[in-house]
């Protein structure tokens, strides 16, 4: 199976971008380099709105992940409560 | 009268539909045809433009808030960067070297990629994509100026940085870049996308801006990784798109795969020998390294990109014809690159130099099956020619490929000591490649790629020399009145670092910035 990643800047708002992958995706790894974060995981990958709001109480939209986003690979599918990326192969 | 109803708001998906649907018209004045000439001429069809879909589903409001964020955030650190003496927390000053290379050589392509797409969001028929194509104009557009903005400061004290807009015109290896945006701006708007979306902004960008603006944070440049992950934010939607135009253009009728398969395998080897210069900037420009070319072409190209062709093959796509000889060039083209312009640095408007030992083992180390037998050896020859005073620099010309304007310098596939030729006689004319491909991509169009504006033939036919140059005088010294004619400041923008005036003010600096 290929592998999808999110990779997003190392900042404190992307923080919990990160801490929501990996709790919701247990498969997913997250490697460190100079000022960016790269989380990767088998086939599929899935950032939810409602992690991301527990883990900082503040709301969160989904497109705030804009912001911080460095880069992105598989088809995404969005909508309001999630983002999901992942690979038909 | 009716009740106000309490109405949920309106989700991502909704909202991006009454964005992006019914907006257009039928022309009445003139036949749609004549108001979209461009959009079949290079025979792709299609049956029904709303299938074309924006994954991330960005309203103009929402684009603007977040875009507005983003900005926000970069001026401020290249403020910061600005007032603080930024400069002098970089590594090294041969690091600068990189960014004249970027500067010279990348920005310029964003101010292409602004014009083709503000041309494609013109021509094509569907709304949601000229949406899409105007927004990524107008991201283009901020690329460029927040890299003018960020690198200004560089250009305050360093040498090399000043006349990019004369340069880009006229300087040997500037052609290159310039040429493979100039291809793709002539293109029809259908090949465009296919070539900037899809194969050099999906397959290649990350190569680009993840590892090497991660390289510029660990060499201590915030401001050139704040705007190198700033506009790369942007290039996921660009990859995004790159990868919906392209599932929309296979799904809209079986007659388009083969048309755009044949521009995967044009794009993809295009951008791959553009991208040759990453290499080198990676492995021998960045005096911290992060990793190396050929790790980042594993996990970009080969992993990322295998994955995306695995996913294509469904629609009949194959992997691009280059494939196999761009990843077997993995190992070597960084080198390649770097000797050339080592050798050629009395030409070039940044500084090359000697490296020391424990770089010399870091290149081992990664390349272990290419390195030490085939460019340490010739790295440490020059390096001790250097050490004895007689510093290598090439004088006669090269040869250029015609089709991605490279010096042959890359060599076959399967033997790393043999220099890759090809020809081509169309029309009398003998025409010179650097491979098999660039040989084919000429042989498809030659009418397009004998208008290529080769440097070197230029220079020898004399077109190179500013105008109130006499070149039957005696003292006639035609590299310097080519040097001039590039606007180059001889002897400080260009040639060796040790000793260059960049190398002596950045320590002098440096030294002031830690002590009265
Ligand atoms: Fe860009
Ligand atoms: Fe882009
Ligand atoms: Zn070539």
């Amino acid at each position: 199976m290929s592998k999808v990643f999110i990779i997003v800047q190392a900042n404190e708002e992307a923080r919990s971008i990160v801490e929501a992958l990996l709790q919701d995706n247990p498969h997913a790894v997250a490697q460190e380099s100079p000022a960016m974060v790269r989380v990767e995981a088998e086939g599929k990958l899935t950032l939810k709105r409602a992690t991301v709001e527990d883990l900082t109480g503040q709301p969160f939209n989904i497109q705030q992940l804009h912001v911080n986003l460095i880069s992105i690979s598989g088809h995404i599918d969005e909508d309001d409560d999630y983002l999901t990326v992942e690979w038909a192969n | 009268m009716d009740m106000k109803v309490a109405k949920k708001k309106l989700g991502i998906k909704e909202r991006y539909g009454h964005m992006t649907r019914g907006l257009g018209w039928e022309p009445t004045y003139q036949p749609a045809d004549a108001v979209f000439p461009y959009d079949k001429y290079e025979g792709i069809k299609i049956h029904d433009w709303d299938k074309w879909v924006d994954p991330f589903r960005l309203t103009m409001d929402a684009y603007w808030k977040y875009q507005g964020e983003k900005d926000r955030k970069l001026y401020a650190v290249i403020e910061a960067f600005a007032q603080n003496n930024g400069h002098l927390n970089i590594t090294d000053a041969r690091y600068l070297s990189a960014i004249k290379l970027f500067w010279q050589g990348v920005s310029p392509l964003e101010n292409y990629v602004v014009q083709g797409f503000a041309r494609a969001g013109r021509h094509f028929r569907g709304e949601a994509s000229r949406v899409a194509c105007q927004m990524q104009a107008v991201d283009e557009l901020r690329h460029y100026q927040t890299q003018a903005h960020s690198i200004s400061n560089y250009n305050k004290y360093y040498n090399g940085f000043h006349s990019q807009r004369h340069m880009w015109d006229r300087v040997w290896y500037l052609s290159v870049p310039k040429s493979f945006g100039e291809d793709a701006l002539t293109a029809g708007p259908f090949e465009f996308l296919i070539a900037i979306s899809f194969s050099f902004e999906y397959v290649l960008t990350n190569l680009l801006f993840v590892p090497f603006m991660s390289g510029a944070a660990y060499n201590g440049d915030m401001s050139t990784v704040t705007f190198g992950f700033s506009a790369q934010s942007d290039e996921s939607r660009h990859m995004t798109l790159g990868i919906e135009a392209i599932k929309f253009l296979l799904e809209q009728d079986p007659a388009n795969v083969p048309i755009v398969q044949g521009w995967i395998d044009k794009w993809f080897w295009r951008g791959s020998k553009v991208l040759a210069l990453v290499g080198m900037m990676m492995d021998y420009m960045l005096p911290k390294r992060v990793m190396s070319w050929k790790e980042a072409w594993e996990i970009y190209a080969e992993e990322n990109g295998g994955a995306l062709f695995r996913d294509l093959a469904r629609y009949g796509i194959r992997p691009p014809k280059g494939w196999a000889d761009a990843c077997e060039a993995k190992d070597h083209i960084s080198h390649q690159v770097w000797l050339l312009f080592y050798e050629y640095g009395g030409a070039a408007a940044f500084h090359t130099w000697s490296l020391t030992n424990e770089e010399l083992d870091w290149l081992s180390a990664k390349y272990p099956d290419s390195f030490d037998k085939y460019y340490r050896p010739r790295l440490e020859f020059l390096r001790d020619k250097h050490a004895r005073g007689e510093r290598v620099y090439q004088s006669t010309l090269p040869t250029l490929c015609t089709t991605c304007q490279i010096p042959l310098c890359f060599t076959e596939p399967g033997d790393p000591t043999k220099i890759s030729h090809r020809e081509t006689v169309y029309e009398d004319e003998k025409y010179v490649f650097c491979s098999v491909h660039c040989q084919e991509i000429f042989c498809n169009e030659p009418e397009k790629f004998v208008q290529s504006w080769l440097p070197v033939n230029q220079i020898y036919q004399g077109n190179c020399f500013n105008p109130d140059v006499d070149p039957t005088a005696p003292d006639f010294d035609p590299l310097k009145a080519v040097l001039e004619y590039f606007k180059y400041n001889l002897g400080r923008d260009n040639g060796e670092f040790e000793g260059s005036e960049d190398q002596r003010n950045f320590a002098m600096w440096r030294g002031q910035a830690s002590k009265n």
